[in-house]
């Protein structure tokens, strides 16, 4: 040790060789099982595929190992599941609705049964941290369908004096037959976020996961079998975007949810133009972070972090352009220097990392590119974090830029990776203008410690969902979606519900 | 010869709180149910539509951020205002072959919606109980400019129906009126101008659905559409347009009864004018 100087600041400085803490591993054991193959979960079972659609491997993205085999669904499959959704339809829709809630609540039950086999699955399929999927991803996946499951019977209050033309009582009615296609994300829990108010509200439901992460949705579905839901209310067809495709553009579907680019998710808007289909999307975003001289720095610090460099940024609402108010510009970037300097990157199933690998090969490559496009506009890249990584894998740093200018591809585009964008601003107008200035009105955060402020940026902030002095909170009760580009319709919350009902 | 020639109108479009004719140059005639002609119109060109776009964003700022109360009262003055234009109102409602008492029930919806203005947030919005430290709301806030496209029937009632509950909750809204019978939205208008509705806030076009609806479907600055009465092909043009920059789309199909109160006077038809904003922010320390 070396002893500092009276007068220099103390405090750890975890970006030195000197003070570095080193952590033994401390890898999560539990094994789950994993069939070498997997077909589609239809009408109540698991099918192999029809039409010719085959299987592809699913990879685990912290080994580049191909975990199972998983199948590619064709318009037959897709037509199958659809079909077996309409069949279900007339009972599910006419079960007392305390009937229904109660299937959904023992969902809620067994996922949070087999929480951990899912978390483990959920890490080595898709790559992040077991620390998120464990602590993050299951609870809040059985907590959907908990918060869920109670609505059910209680629907008439959430839409008070609707009615249909003639009718005297409000009938609220489920939309249909939904198709639900989900990222890779955060895959058993936008799952959760599709099914559970499909489900509450009588409609029944073709899901369609991420071709990168399909392992829990499919294991959702044996857990449908296990609490006995009626077969054919919830269908799984695993593939690609074609199978995605297929779903948009079957005739058999009443209403379209879909999560995702916003690129995909206009050309699902124009797919179903004119055919009736309701939609809801919830797509991309580039969410700004204002920090202004007032905040409690380091909180807001925390803040920053939480907001870009969770599941590794692979994040729709994630805070990825950081506007600092001029004064704390240097002091807030020197601490978000020190506090990722100690962020641990590498294996997911550690229970210390913080930031696990990369989805894809295909997604690496993209981030790759941005930062690549950072660097060549004139933007400066920090790269602070030195802990040495895996051999193997999809691996990331995760980095900030300075210098950034609002015309950079890396201040407008969305990256969906852990880099984050750095821009300062001088007045809380210029911070409102600025954070406006995206065709994308997902999500903001806001950190000040001035109250009245606080709810006026908030007021005047185009965002669906405005984290004030926190960042990246999730809950069932809490509705998520979008202004503008980001799309339209909520999940989750009172609102949420709205999608998959007829009123 | 007449003893005394009428002094016939020319009606003119409605933007920003103006009435300036088409920059095209273009009129249309309407014709009475029995034949002969009783008004000339504006025909509205795409660059009329631009104009009005523009009008109708730079008032939707400053009418979202009146108070509800304030955009309460400014309705309840267009009710009294149309009510002093009752007659004028009914002689153009009835060119088009209206229908009785058409014109005291659009102003018994404008007075409902009045009422809305300052309530509709309470009904749609709510506190939410979230599991932490936090509180948590979500608020309605208006989209912004909304495209409306009225129905023949009930050209003033339709048009009532589809623009009080865009406006009440602080949006702006251009307004394509009914095609086979626009006087009646003319006549609103100057009712309007005469009002305390900021100029902007509400727009009136008259012009061909055939030649418009694209360039409504496609604007960029428009951020919703609210249509009725029209067919299968103008609401897939709209879909396809709005797909575009992903507009809010709202196309009554069937067209409701507009004289039926429970169909058209709830907050559910407020509903798809709005954006939901939830906020977080942690309690307790």
């Amino acid at each position: 040790m070396t002893r500092q100087a009276p007068a220099a600041p103390r405090r750890l400085d975890f970006a030195t060789e000197l003070t570095r803490w080193e952590y033994a591993a401390a890898p999560e054991t539990t094994r789950v099982e994993i069939a070498p193959r997997y077909g589609h979960f239809i009408g109540g079972e698991f099918a192999a595929p029809a039409g010719g659609g085959g299987h592809f491997a699913s990879i685990n993205p912290a080994t580049e190992q191909p975990l199972c085999e998983v199948a590619q669904g064709s318009d037959a499959d897709v037509d199958a599941a659809v079909r077996a959704a309409r069949d279900a339809l007339p009972a599910w829709a006419g079960l007392p609705a305390k009937e229904r809630a109660k299937y959904i609540y023992r969902i809620a039950r067994r996922i949070q049964e087999r929480a951990r086999e899912l978390a483990v699955l959920e890490t080595m399929d898709g790559g992040k941290p077991i620390r998120e999927s464990r602590d993050v991803d299951i609870p809040l996946a059985a907590a959907h369908f908990f918060y869920h499951a109670g609505w059910a019977d209680k629907l008439e209050f959430a839409f008070p004096g609707t009615r249909t033309a003639g009718t005297p009582v409000p009938p609220v009615r489920p939309v249909g037959v939904c198709g639900q296609i989900i990222p890779w994300n955060f895959p058993l829990l936008m799952a959760a976020w599709k099914l559970a108010p499909a489900l509450a509200c009588g409609n029944t439901c073709v899901l369609k996961p991420a071709e990168t992460t399909p392992l829990t949705a499919l294991r959702l579905a044996e857990i449908c079998v296990e609490v006995g839901l009626p077969r054919g209310v919830v269908n799984v067809v695993t593939g690609d975007g074609r199978t995605g495709a297929a779903i948009v553009n079957h005739p058999g579907i009443d209403k379209i949810a879909f999560t995702g680019s916003t690129e995909v998710g206009k050309k699902i808007a124009a797919a179903v133009a004119g055919t009736g289909k309701r939609l809801t999307l919830e797509l991309g975003g580039k969410s700004p972070n204002i920090i202004f001289e007032d905040a409690s720095i380091d909180q807001a610090v925390e803040g920053i972090v939480e907001g870009i460099y969770f599941n590794q940024g692979h994040v729709c609402c994630a805070g990825s352009r950081l506007f600092v108010q001029e004064s704390v510009l240097e002091e807030v970037v020197e601490k978000l220097r020190i506090r990722m300097a100690s962020l641990r990157v590498g294996d997911p199933l550690d229970k210390n990392t913080d930031v696990g690998a990369i989805n894809s090969k295909q997604q690496l490559a993209t981030i790759r590119r941005y930062v690549e496009a950072g660097v060549a506009e004139g933007a400066r890249l920090h790269e602070v974090n030195g802990h040495p990584l895996p051999d193997r894998g999809y691996w990331c740093r995760p980095s900030f830029f300075t210098g950034v200018q609002p015309s950079h591809v890396i201040a407008r585009e969305e990256i969906f990776g852990p880099v984050l964008a750095v821009m300062s601003f001088r007045t809380p107008e210029e911070a409102i203008t600025r954070a406006n200035n995206t065709p994308y009105g997902l999500a903001a955060g806001v950190w000040t410690d001035k109250g009245s402020k606080i709810f006026e940026i908030a007021r005047r902030l185009k965002a669906g969902v405005v984290w004030l002095n926190t960042y990246n909170k999730f809950d069932p009760a809490s509705p998520f979606g979008g202004f503008k580009e980001s799309g339209f319709g909520r999940e989750g919350g009172l609102q949420g519900l709205r999608g998959y009902v007829r009123i | 010869m007449p003893e005394r020639l009428n002094v016939t109108k020319t009606y003119k479009l409605f933007i920003g709180g103006a009435f300036p004719r088409t920059e095209s140059g273009r009129s249309m005639k309407v014709a009475a149910a029995d034949g002969p002609v009783v008004a000339h119109l504006c025909r509205a060109s795409r660059k009329d539509l631009r104009d009005a776009v523009e009008a109708a964003r730079a008032a939707h700022v400053k009418w979202a951020a009146a108070t509800a109360y304030l955009r309460a009262q400014v309705l309840y003055r267009l009710a009294e205002m149309m009510e002093g234009k009752r007659r004028e109102l009914e002689g153009a409602v009835a060119i088009g072959g209206g229908i009785e008492g058409e014109v005291a029930r659009a102003i018994d919806r404008v007075v409902h919606y009045a009422g809305w203005a300052d309530k509709y947030p309470q009904a749609l919005g709510c506190a939410n109980p979230v599991a932490g430290p936090y509180h948590n709301f979500t608020v309605p806030e208006p989209v912004g400019v909304v495209g409306v496209v009225c129905p023949d029937d009930a050209p003033l009632l339709g048009l009532v129906s589809l623009v009080a509950p865009v406006v009440c909750a602080g949006n702006a809204c251009v307004v394509l009126a009914s095609e086979r019978s626009p006087v009646a939205a003319c006549v609103l208008a100057e009712a309007i101008a005469t009002s305390d509705m900021p100029g902007g806030v509400v727009n009136i076009l008259t012009g061909l659905r055939e030649e418009l609806i694209p360039h409504f479907a496609s604007h960029r600055g428009i951020d919703a559409i609210h249509a009725a009465g029209v067919g299968e092909e103008h609401r897939r043009v709209l879909e396809l347009g709005a797909a575009e920059n992903l507009k809010r789309v709202k196309v009554w199909v069937p067209e409701p009864d507009w004289f039926d109160d429970g169909a058209c006077e709830s907050p559910w038809c407020i509903e798809p004018f709005v954006e939901f904003k939830t906020i977080w922010h942690p309690s307790g320390s």
